[in-house]
């Protein structure tokens, strides 16, 4: 069935995909421009979106040319920016530089990457904005490339992996989180894992399919972390939006995590509100995959169950097939809960889309 | 209300408590340094025996990793759940708004002036001139 | 302000209603009580190396509890020895007065998921028969889990079949942090022979199988690992479903101990969803995962979610299925559920007596 937007809806996760290897070496550095073609260095196609799964790509947005989904401006027009009439979308490249184990590696692909989110999009679309791409596992060179992007207003967003080496809330990633601050900038943790760890906490599955519905694990996990770690105590206005993670799993975690928080205070002295309430002031959740209940009253009531209206920021995932057609909000939700998820909640989460573009 | 002897003074030693049954409430005593204090028994969590548990201080932090520790033996810690619960006030550390168990204030009485309750009974054996430990309930 | 203790009629009723009790944690007063069933080579070298877990520690956990043993303050018997240790205290603090009927024992500390495969084979057999001696046999409201060294999936279901006819038995006790997920074709002769024999595998929150503890490596804090007992919950019981275990054994029955139950809803959904566009990859899988689930899978209650306001338990609950959860108070352990409060709902009857005492009734094997 499809959903009209009102004007000035705003789409938070898209994923324009770089097209080869050769689209980016003109924005990479010597020695990398030479060492990616001299070592013979593939592509970096993560294994957390294989490249012909149906989830990877929805069957009408593949290209008849078998070229790469999303990695063109008039495949983005066409598919997502003029059928759901947004204003702004942000663009969240899933370019595979997390999972590099070379931190210096990693955050060369990092610059290039940026650098052609800017030059082969952002200037050539005034819709789309996008994330900084940077690597966790060198945080000291994930701050140089904040600080590089920093002055860009169109860049909105510091984007990491959901599962990396390190929990999302430990110390040495701190510096990641104090620049994004500084900056007004949002983390965006995504879906995906860098595999730098088995994908579960129980080791490595067999199927594609397992590996992406522990996605929504790693999420909990991950949001654990930030808590437990005195995240959003050290920095108060940090903004962290959930990309990809399902949400309909918030409201039993928060539960969860409230019980152990009460009778194990002392352990983290420093997690001073309780975890709901710092979820409602710190954390935001993408509404795609929905991940809903058959009916719309179970719906409802999941929604019910998350006490704010705040939290869910609207997104297509584009191409990642997660609806049909438009369908891209569930049936049935109330038309202010909707018009809060497409035009306010973002506009809160993302102070710099407020901000004039030159 | 009824005034009820719970103990006589030096009956708790200074960092201890005592645990008694006052018009069947479960109530215990604790002595803060000379200062008595009174608690129900009974967690406001799912009413576990909340004043078996441990007494310590409280650990807070003014950022994470800054750990500010004081109140020692103050705090009174749940056995089943681990809330924590001040001593002085009944208040819990974790959501001081929302959460607190009942607190018995605990007053120092002669013994002239306490004419009823159970441990009246044994007490007369002893010394009805030394100094007791009442609760109003 | 002054807030009373938390209780409903229903539930303080309850308290009076005879219980089944799907997960209490026996534990030795002497470690020496397994040895009329250790050969002395294993004596010996648990004396000497110890029974090395995938963790740093000889004698405690990875993460250090909150209490000593995790276990409640009053809970230490008085004639002394851990909690949980002594039969008769266990009596008078718990299996009398809480009602119970039916007490399903979760030996933990035992010999499970050792670096030595060899060594857990024979701790997994001498918990086994300590179970019987010290517990069932002596009170006979009590039953026993096959103990079993999961990593060596042969051996686990040689050591189920030998209490196939041991009407004490009553459940294949595994736990969830594996090697591999729970899912995985290493572990499905364990799965065999316990439909073999009619015993649903339990599968219990902990254990070291070598992996870092969250998808993102080794968090820091307690509380951390305590939350996470969810997350490795729902991935062991996503791979089950996926890898086609429920599908390969119609008959086999799983229960989720101790890692709450109010994220299975959502991760039902979600593995809905995410088999619809991605089915090519599982032909094995016929239905829904959410129907296999709904068909072959029970949760053990505790520690249970406490929302606010507590109705959204309900709608919890009645998402999963009244039939489908098992009351538990992890008895001695320090989060325990008591079954006069712990469950703050106004319930009907029916509903009462079904997650109470009937689902245990459905799903232990002859109770």
């Amino acid at each position: 069935m499809t959903k009209s937007l009102a004007p000035g809806a705003i789409d938070c996760d898209i994923h324009p995909a770089v097209p080869d290897l050769a689209a980016l070496l003109p924005y990479m550095d010597d020695p990398w421009r030479e060492q990616v073609v001299v070592r013979g260095i593939d592509d970096l196609a993560s294994i957390a979106y294989p490249a012909n799964s149906p989830l990877t790509c929805r069957a009408d947005w593949r290209p008849a040319d078998k070229s790469v989904p999303a990695s063109s401006l008039a495949q983005i027009r066409r598919d997502v920016l003029d059928p759901f009439g947004t204003s702004i979308a942000i663009a969240n490249c899933l370019y595979g530089v997390q999972s590099l184990f070379s931190e210096d590696m990693a955050a060369a692909y990092a610059t290039a990457v940026n650098r052609w989110m800017a030059k082969e999009w952002l200037d050539k679309e005034p819709r789309l904005r996008a994330s900084i791409i940077v690597a966790a596992q060198g945080p000291e060179l994930a701050v140089d490339e904040i600080e590089r992007w920093a002055h860009d207003k169109r860049f909105v967003q510091v984007l990491l992996l959901v599962s990396g080496a390190t929990p999302l809330g430990k110390r040495s990633l701190w510096p990641i989180y104090r620049a994004a601050e500084k900056h007004g900038l949002a983390i965006g943790i995504h879906a995906g894992s860098a595999y730098h760890n088995p994908p579960t906490s129980v080791g490595w599955p067999t199927y594609y399919t397992e590996d992406y519905v522990s996605q929504a694990q790693a999420f909990q996990s991950q949001l654990t972390s930030l808590i437990c770690e005195g995240v959003f105590n050290k920095f108060p206005d940090l903004k962290v939006v959930l990309l990809e993670s399902g949400f309909t799993w918030l409201p039993a975690h928060l539960w969860r995590l409230t019980k152990f928080w009460r009778g194990l205070r002392m352990e983290i002295p420093w997690v001073d509100r309780a975890p709901a309430d710092i979820v409602r002031s710190n954390v935001r959740l993408s509404l795609q995959p929905v991940d809903g209940p058959p009916d719309r009253d179970s719906l409802l009531k999941v929604f019910d169950h998350m006490q704010s209206d705040e939290l869910i920021l609207f997104s297509t995932d584009y191409p990642h097939w997660q609806f049909d057609g438009t369908a891209a909000i569930p049936d049935g939700l109330p038309a202010d809960l909707v018009r809060k998820m497409t035009h306010d909640n973002p506009r809160a989460t993302y102070a710099r889309l407020l901000e004039t573009v030159a | 209300m009824s005034r009820h002897v719970v103990a006589a003074v030096g009956d708790i030693a200074p960092g201890d408590r005592k645990l008694v049954i006052v018009r069947g409430r479960p109530i215990a005593i604790f002595n803060l340094g000379g200062e008595y204090f009174g608690l129900l028994n009974r967690c406001p969590h799912q009413g576990g025996p909340m004043c078996e548990g441990k007494i310590t201080g409280l650990v807070q932090a003014s950022e994470p990793g800054k750990y500010l520790y004081s109140k020692a033996g103050e705090v009174i810690r749940c056995p089943w759940h681990n809330w924590e619960f001040d001593i002085r006030t009944g208040q819990s550390y974790c959501e001081p708004d929302r959460f607190k168990t009942r607190a018995y204030p605990v007053e120092v009485a002669d013994g002239a002036a306490v004419v009823e309750g159970p441990y009246v009974a044994e007490t007369i054996k002893v010394n009805v001139a030394e100094r007791y430990l009442v609760v109003d309930l | 302000m002054n807030v009373q203790a938390r209780q409903t009629p229903t539930a303080a009723a309850s308290s009076k209603l005879a219980i089944a009790d799907g997960d209490i944690h026996p534990t030795r007063k002497l470690a020496s009580e397994f040895d009329p069933w250790l050969d002395k080579r294993w004596r010996d070298d648990v004396a000497t190396f110890g029974a090395r877990q995938r963790q740093p520690w000889q004698n405690a956990p990875a993460y250090p509890k909150a209490q000593p043993n995790a276990s409640r303050r009053d809970a230490y018997p008085p004639e002394g020895g851990r909690q949980g240790s002594s039969l008769p205290f266990m009596q008078q603090q718990h299996l009398d007065p809480a009602n119970v009927a039916l007490g399903i024992l979760n030996p933990l500390g035992t010999g499970q998921g050792l670096q030595n495969i060899d060594m857990s084979i024979a701790l997994c057999h001498a918990t086994n028969e300590w179970q019987q001696e010290y517990w069932t046999k002596p009170d006979r409201r009590l039953r026993a889990s096959v103990v079993v060294p999961y990593e060596d999936p042969i051996a686990s279901a040689k050591e189920i079949r030998r209490y196939a006819d041991n009407a004490d038995f009553v459940q294949v006790f595994m736990l969830s942090r594996t090697s591999e997920p729970l899912g995985s074709r290493k572990y499905w002769p364990i799965y065999e022979a316990a439909a073999e024999v009619g015993m649903p595998v339990g599968v219990h929150a902990f254990g070291y199988g070598g992996n870092p503890m969250t998808p993102g490596g080794y968090p820091s804090y307690y509380t951390e690992e305590m939350v996470g007992h969810s997350q490795a919950q729902q991935s062991g019981l996503a791979s089950l479903v996926v890898e086609g275990v429920f599908a390969r054994f119609p008959s086999l029955k799983m229960i989720m101990i101790e890692a709450g139950f109010a994220w299975a809803p959502s991760l039902t959904w979600r593995l809905d969803n995410a088999w619809r566009r991605l089915k090519q990859e599982t032909p094995h899988l016929t239905r829904l995962p959410s129907e296999y689930i709904r068909d072959q899978v029970w949760w053990t209650t505790q520690p249970m979610e406490e929302p606010e306001p507590r109705t959204h338990l309900r709608d919890a609950i009645n998402w999963i299925g009244w039939d489908r959860l098992i009351f538990a108070t992890d008895y001695p352990h320090w989060d325990y559920d008591d079954p006069a409060t712990s469950l703050p709902l106004k319930i009907s009857e029916a509903e009462r007596e079904a997650f109470f005492i009937g689902n245990a009734r459905n799903v232990y094997r002859g109770v």
